[in-house]
């Protein structure tokens, strides 16, 4: 069973991950895309993380709710509204819940994957987030169909977001700023790919 | 950097307070979030228009807020999307009922942006209907890139669809005729030099004494090629051979066109380069039915020009004519 307050401590994670990895992500981006990735990821999830601390939610849902506008509001570029997306979606399946189990986990996450599937329009292979994405939901689903619990779940769907991120790096881009740079997008990690990465893992740091 | 600012932090929101004192009469500023409204909306029974996206292309698209064009403009941070914030309350502030058209540049933030505002007007029972420019011919479209950029067309799209707005059609009406208008507009642009983007506080990139950047986009992308200086009627035969034969236009055609400036570039160039435009086009048949030669969509300050042109049919040259009135472009009124 996931608590509300556990989901509050994601997203400080996220907070501190992302603030942690900015440099990190932005260099990434600097590479193929628009080199603030990083400054957006962070400037968002500090936001949000404000943004919960001064008006307490009452439920998952209106967490997550609360963590998609201000992400939309603050992020910028083109990962505002795609991070913004994911949890706005994700915060339809859990609404007026305080708690969420294995079924509640995978319908969250497969909704904001889809979420941001819809919006981006990227598929697997176009070196984006979605490259993490796919792998991550489709690992915690595989995770649950053989009995697994919260914690399996998350784990599995964090190693395959990793995976996902490593495998971007020999992609050429077919979506995106990096798109323009056709086969100079090789051999570049998915800036997109890996801050996605790092939310599956500070999701199984804090959700398990 | 040299540059007439006060800080770099405050560079737009300084500029839209002086927007707002020399056009009192034309426009009103919201600050928080960001948007420039006709000072008169929303206007009863007329489907609203709006655009946006980052700041640094001034008159575009503040400039072209009022009668005849824009309802409103949500300016982002310089070369950044606005967020869906900013659009969310613009669609609202010139909403009368009749629905509102998002006109948005091809890049996957602005895109990404407006969709996503799309839908939060939606679900608030605002009728929108999104057009996306993406006109540039410099660039490669195929299902490989993020395709086309959205440059030159946005300008003659904002004053045509504008004037339909206006005149009464409905929002399908002027949802399809921006379509057409994208359909039939054509852009490529060439740099001199580079801009600096104030935040950055250096050059986007470095162009040698005698070197130019052939297909620049509008935030200082890198085009086609990069090669030595030409002269003016060389560069308008190459450039006008990349849009003419694009689409393909044909003998007989009716265009208007836009020589536009970058930002840096004296008048006295572009109406050398209208010349050289005016020859081309009448070498291939092809009447110039109306023009506008100037500063309408640029790149801070960098030196440089783009030529847009757009096949047009009666419907489109009368709409051209009808009044307008905003900061960046008037007449008939």
């Amino acid at each position: 069973m996931i608590t509300l307050s556990q989901i509050l401590a994601w997203i400080s994670q996220l907070d501190a991950v992302y603030t942690e990895n900015k440099a990190y992500l932005t260099e990434l981006d600097s590479a193929i895309g628009d080199a603030d990735h990083g400054i957006n990821m962070a400037r968002g999830f500090s936001a949000a993380r404000k943004a919960l601390e001064e008006s307490p939610p009452a439920d998952i849902g209106a967490a997550l709710k609360a963590v998609s506008m201000t992400l939309i509001k603050t992020v910028g570029g083109a990962s505002g509204p795609l991070y913004g997306t994911v949890f706005l979606k994700a915060s339809v399946t859990c609404m007026g819940q305080e708690t969420i189990d294995e079924e509640g986990l995978e319908r969250l996450f497969s909704e904001g994957f889809r979420g941001v599937q819809q919006r981006g329009k990227a598929q697997v292979g176009d070196k984006t987030m979605i490259d993490a994405w796919d792998p991550a939901v489709t690992a915690l689903k595989e995770a649950r169909s053989s009995g697994g619990g919260v914690a399996a779940m998350l784990q599995a769907a964090a190693a395959a977001a990793e995976a996902g991120r490593d495998a971007t790096v020999p992609l050429v881009a077919r979506k995106g700023r990096a798109s323009y740079l056709g086969e100079r997008s090789k051999g570049h990690q998915d800036p997109g790919a890996t801050s996605t990465a790092l939310l599956f893992a500070a999701a199984r740091d804090t959700l398990s | 950097m040299k540059k007439l600012i006060n800080s770099p932090d405050d560079v737009v929101q300084e500029s839209l307070r002086g927007m707002e004192a020399a056009h009192a009469d034309i426009l009103k500023v919201n600050y928080d979030p960001a948007y420039i409204v006709r000072a008169d909306a929303p206007v009863k029974n007329k489907v609203g228009v709006i655009s946006g996206g980052g700041s640094g292309h001034e008159p575009m698209h503040g400039g072209f807020v009022g009668r005849g064009m824009l309802d409103a403009a949500c300016p982002g941070a310089v070369f950044t999307s606005p967020t869906p914030d900013q659009m969310e309350e613009a669609t609202k502030a010139v909403s009368s009922g009749q629905g509102v058209l998002h006109i948005v540049k091809n890049y996957t933030g602005d895109v990404l942006n407006f969709e996503t505002a799309a839908d939060l007007c939606q679900a608030e029972g605002i009728e929108v209907e999104a057009v996306v420019v993406d006109d540039d011919v410099a660039v490669k479209d195929s299902l490989y890139t993020a395709g086309r950029r959205g440059v030159g067309t946005t300008v003659l799209m904002e004053k045509i669809v504008g004037a339909a707005a206006e005149r009464g059609m409905s929002l399908k009406e002027v949802a399809d005729l921006a379509r057409k208008v994208n359909a039939q507009g054509r852009s490529m642009g060439m740099a001199l030099t580079s801009c600096t983007v104030p935040s950055a506080g250096k050059p986007t990139f470095e162009l040698g004494e005698g070197e130019i950047e052939l297909g620049i986009g509008i935030h200082g992308e890198p085009g086609r090629e990069r090669t030595a200086l030409k002269t003016a009627r060389e560069l308008v035969d190459y450039m006008g051979e990349a849009i003419f034969s694009d689409l393909p236009y044909k003998s007989g055609d009716d265009v208007i066109v836009m020589v536009n400036g970058m930002g840096g570039t004296p008048l006295i160039e572009l109406y050398l380069l209208y010349a050289e435009l005016e020859r081309v086009a009448k070498a291939r048949g092809i009447t110039i039915k109306r023009r506008l030669v100037g500063n309408y969509i640029t790149s801070l300050e960098m030196q440089g020009f783009s030529i847009t042109a757009l096949k047009c049919d009666d419907q489109m040259v009368q709409l051209w004519d009808d009044p307008v009135h905003t900061a960046g472009l008037r007449w008939g009124v």
